[in-house]
């Protein structure tokens, strides 16, 4: 099939790509080094593929590459301070937001999304956020849980 | 699954896409994608042809027309969730989209794609048929309006012709003061729902009612409230009739019980929201 010259924009960085259409952004960025970007159910439900695109979470299997010339891809790859943790992966660890792992890159991209837009959450909107996400090792608790903690801790900062 | 190949075009202008629609008959048309990729992902729909109508900057604009709300079909839902003009004249359309799949879903999902995808219990075919919607079509040379009652045939199919686009939504904006609430009962936040009611109360007009989830396309079921004046009576009117889907996660009698609570729920918000 053809190939499409594009220019991706990820994590900051620029990349010249020979893509074919068909190609999907989650399997496009995992080539690229960011095996961050988990790939599940491809289609849509489990979450653990979410990426941002100009600040807005989205499913990275259901965009294809070729579509987002011109347009910042954020992967959990640019999240942490100088290669260590940010706030709300800190608080992840902390409070035991994951067990296996596999879900947390693409809850990270679409809790870091919801922090920066928002200064404060009731459990409630953290909760019907969440499940956009599987997570089938924590039940949730520990995840909501890290989510008011990074809350708090950035509060006590300000 | 990955998806199978096929041809891509990212038209700049309206007439261009047409264009390309009107050439072919196996393209798809992507707007949000969360419907048709997902397809296209599991192989359920190869198309020879996907133009790509994201860069169609005019189909993403919300604008009002007299007596209507025009959403372009290239909005997404959440951008409908914040939006002013919505806030103001229509809000029952945000708490409609606020519970729509999942925010990295309504990010990128459009109005124009859940209207032509017509799932049986998706929010905008509902709101369609509640506000006496009427849905634009153009296609190379043509443009078309038709209501929304005309529009949804059944379980994933509508009127739409070889070679349309669908540009535009043109909800009718009801009366100030007027009185409207939206129920569904999904399993879990962001499924697609069991069941659903949406209504609204005006002083000078009919009440109007309309279920989705329940039988294949939304129903209009307005004509059953004629001249009743309690709730009760209402909900025994607007279920009678109705023939609901059955799936073993949802017999259709459990259904028809949902829809009941649902539709009382929905008719006395309503009708408590309305300005006196």
């Amino acid at each position: 099939m053809t190939q499409h010259a594009i220019t991706l924009d990820v994590d900051g960085e620029r990349y010249e790509l020979a893509v074919e259409a068909r190609r999907l952004l989650s399997d496009v960025l995992r080539d690229l080094g960011r095996t961050g970007v988990h790939v599940g159910c491809e289609h849509g439900v489990c979450g653990a593929c979410t990426v941002q695109v100009d600040g807005a979470p989205m499913r990275a299997c259901l965009l294809f590459a070729v579509q987002l010339e011109g347009q910042a891809i954020r992967t959990v790859a640019a999240l942490g301070d100088n290669g260590g943790l940010d706030g709300l992966q800190q608080a992840f660890h902390d409070v035991h937001g994951l067990q296996c792992g596999f879900c947390t890159p693409g809850l990270l991209m679409t809790l870091d999304a919801l922090l920066r837009e928002r200064a404060e959450l009731d459990e409630a909107t953290i909760r019907e956020v969440v499940s956009g996400h599987l997570c089938r090792c924590t039940g949730y608790d520990n995840i909501v849980e890290a989510v008011q903690l990074a809350l708090r801790r950035r509060a006590k900062a300000a | 699954m990955k998806p199978r190949g096929f041809t891509y075009h990212q038209p700049k202008t309206l007439d261009e896409a047409l264009g390309l629609l009107a050439a072919s008959d196996d393209a798809a048309v992507l707007a949000g994608g969360q419907s048709l990729v997902p397809m296209m992902n599991a192989r359920l729909a190869s198309p020879e042809i996907v133009v790509d109508i994201n860069r169609l900057a005019s189909l993403d604009a919300v604008r009002i027309e007299g007596d209507r709300l025009v959403v372009g079909a290239l909005v997404r839902h959440e951008s409908l969730i914040g939006h002013p003009l919505v806030q103001e004249r229509l809000p029952l359309l945000s708490s409609m989209a606020e519970t729509i799949a999942h925010w990295p879903i309504r990010t990128r999902g459009t109005i124009g794609g859940s209207l032509v995808h017509a799932d049986p219990a998706a929010q905008w075919p509902l709101a369609a048929v509640l506000l006496e919607a009427e849905i634009e079509l153009q296609s190379q040379g043509n443009a078309r309006r038709i209501d929304a009652a005309d529009f949804f045939e059944g379980a994933l199919s509508t009127t739409l012709a070889a070679g349309e686009l669908l540009t535009a939504i043109r909800f009718r904006l009801p009366s100030a003061g007027h009185g409207a609430a939206f129920r569904l009962l999904t399993r879990r936040p962001g499924d697609y729902a069991i069941a659903m009611a949406a209504c609204v109360v005006e002083a000078d007009r009919p009440r109007r009612l309309a279920i989705g989830g329940v039988e294949p396309r939304p129903l209009d079921r307005s004509g059953a409230l004629d001249g009743l004046t309690t709730v009760p009576e209402m909900i025994e009117a607007a279920c009678r009739e109705v023939t609901p889907m059955d799936d073993p996660r949802a017999p259709a009698d459990y259904r028809r019980r949902v829809l009941a609570q649902l539709v009382g729920d929905c008719l006395a918000e309503a009708l408590r929201g309305q300005a006196s």
